[in-house]
């Protein structure tokens, strides 16, 4: 496949460990952005940036509105949904919950579906609730790539499960391997900039 | 987006944000409520829940309706403006405004705060109980303003779900209230209505802040969650509309997950509390 232009991912109970091992197979050169919705208590103090920044070479910030989407992983701030603008920015909102959830895995994945069409990859991680599969949908809809994560290694596979049984998945692997083939779009989206 | 250049009727449907452009264009034409540089993003989630609420179609049918029919146009603006907030959210910003704003705003004899998007209510009643706790609210004027009457009206009744006031009353503690917030509404069935005696000094008043000027000169702009949904021209013109409404020295408040990093505007400000996105206007 084409190397997608955002790899967008998402996950609830469960899925910090998971994150944290695929953005930390990646180098610090990674040249593609990835931009993630956990479902997190509303706390002020969100430490989820370090935790998941201190394993991994890659840079791991909280998006604010208007950061630019570049090297290395943008995390949704809690209480907030996260969208992706077509100019390569962020955006925030202060929608509704959908589902419970603020914010969204749903919301972002059909931000990036509308904004970047075929050239995102979703990935749908572990978690107890059926958040992302709508949005896996879509981004499968505007011909973009979804994965998921194998609901046998997930600590909560009610997720993967929803995603799997709503839109079927391009790969079922265990987050080594996701990690692994990520970096295998590393040579093809470095040299298309 | 091989599309983009695809005129409006060439056989095959055009693609989604040019459609809802379009719808943007003839709400304006017809009404002026200008929506055209609001963020994309959540504009376009926005149309989607309108159109499914709403019962159309397509984004074509959305626009026929609301181009013959004023009321559906009221139906949608319900969808493009409508914000969620709570009393109290982000506590630990309405305490850095107690402890580091509420000195500042005791040095002028007479106030007036503008919070404009006011939306529901929530950013007024919560800023009103805080000037009353301090002992400021006698002596200040809040014009709470909005584009949407509906809203307004939502904001200048200040009922709110019973579900809603749990977690308003653990941001008031957090936020350093000194009594407790049931001792500003009165609960009845399944609502509570906050107290008149908040409101008696508020200026509730139609504003839009795309399309209209400064009104006043106000010593305090409390715009929290509100820049999130403009792109970054309009931003810009909006924080210009500030700059020029403050007087020096007056203060600004964003929400904690907006910047001015990326305005020119930027210059006008220096941090108060630079985490909490509060900001003091300076002469340039």
């Amino acid at each position: 496949m084409t190397a997608p232009k955002v790899i967008v991912i998402g996950g609830s109970a469960g899925a910090l460990e998971p994150l944290t091992t695929i953005a930390a197979a990646l180098p610090a050169s990674f040249p593609i952005p990835l931009v993630a919705v956990l479902h997190i208590p509303d706390d002020f103090e969100n430490t989820l940036p370090e935790t998941i920044g201190r394993r991994c070479t890659i840079p791991v910030q909280e998006g604010m509105h208007g950061t630019r989407l570049s090297c290395g992983l943008i995390l949704a701030p809690p209480n907030y949904h996260l969208l992706l603008e077509a100019d390569g920015t962020v955006a925030l909102s202060l929608d509704a919950p959908v589902g419970y959830s603020r914010p969204s895995i749903d919301v972002l994945f059909e931000s990036a579906a509308l904004a970047y069409g075929a050239r995102v990859l979703g990935i749908v991680l572990s978690g107890a609730n059926d958040d992302g599969a709508r949005g896996l949908a879509a981004i499968r809809q505007a011909g973009g790539t979804v994965w998921v994560q194998d609901p046998q290694t997930a600590s909560a596979a009610y997720m993967p499960d929803a995603a799997l049984r709503l839109v079927g998945a391009d790969r079922v692997a265990p987050p080594r391997e996701i990690g692994t083939a990520l970096l295998a779009f590393a040579p093809e989206a470095a040299r298309n900039g | 987006m091989t599309r983009a250049g695809t005129p409006w009727h060439d056989g095959g449907e055009p693609p989604f944000d040019q459609q809802v452009r379009h719808l943007l264009d003839v709400v304006y034409e017809r009404y002026q409520y200008d929506f055209r540089d609001y963020a994309p993003a959540s504009i376009h989630r926005r149309v989607r829940q309108a159109l499914s609420d709403l019962r159309c179609e397509s984004v074509a049918d959305l626009e026929d309706a609301v181009r013959h029919d004023a009321g559906m146009l009221s139906r949608l603006l319900q969808y493009l403006t409508i914000q969620v907030s709570d009393l109290f959210r982000d506590p630990e910003f309405w305490l850095a405004l107690r402890l580091q704003v509420v000195p500042l705003l005791r040095t002028w004899p007479s106030l007036k705060l503008w919070i404009p998007g006011v939306a529901g209510g929530e950013e007024l009643y919560a800023m009103a109980i805080l000037l009353s706790e301090e002992g400021l609210l006698d002596r200040t004027v809040i014009y709470a303003t909005d584009m949407n009457r509906e809203a307004l009206k939502a904001a200048e009744a200040g009922v709110y779900p019973l579900a809603r006031l749990a977690g308003f009353s653990r941001n008031y503690q957090r936020a350093g209230g000194t009594r407790s917030l049931s001792e500003y509404y009165t609960a009845a069935y399944d609502s509570a209505r906050f107290s008149r005696t908040l409101t008696g000094q508020v200026v509730f008043a139609d504003h839009d802040l795309v399309t209209d000027s400064v009104f006043s000169e106000v010593q305090l702009i409390s715009c929290r969650n509100v820049l999130i949904y403009f792109t970054p021209a309009l931003q810009n013109r909006v924080l210009q509309l500030f700059s020029d409404s403050l007087v020096n020295g007056g203060v600004l408040c964003l929400g904690t997950k907006e910047t001015l990093q990326f305005s020119p505007r930027a210059v006008d400000y220096q941090p108060i509390d630079a985490r909490y996105r509060i900001f003091r206007r300076v002469q340039r």
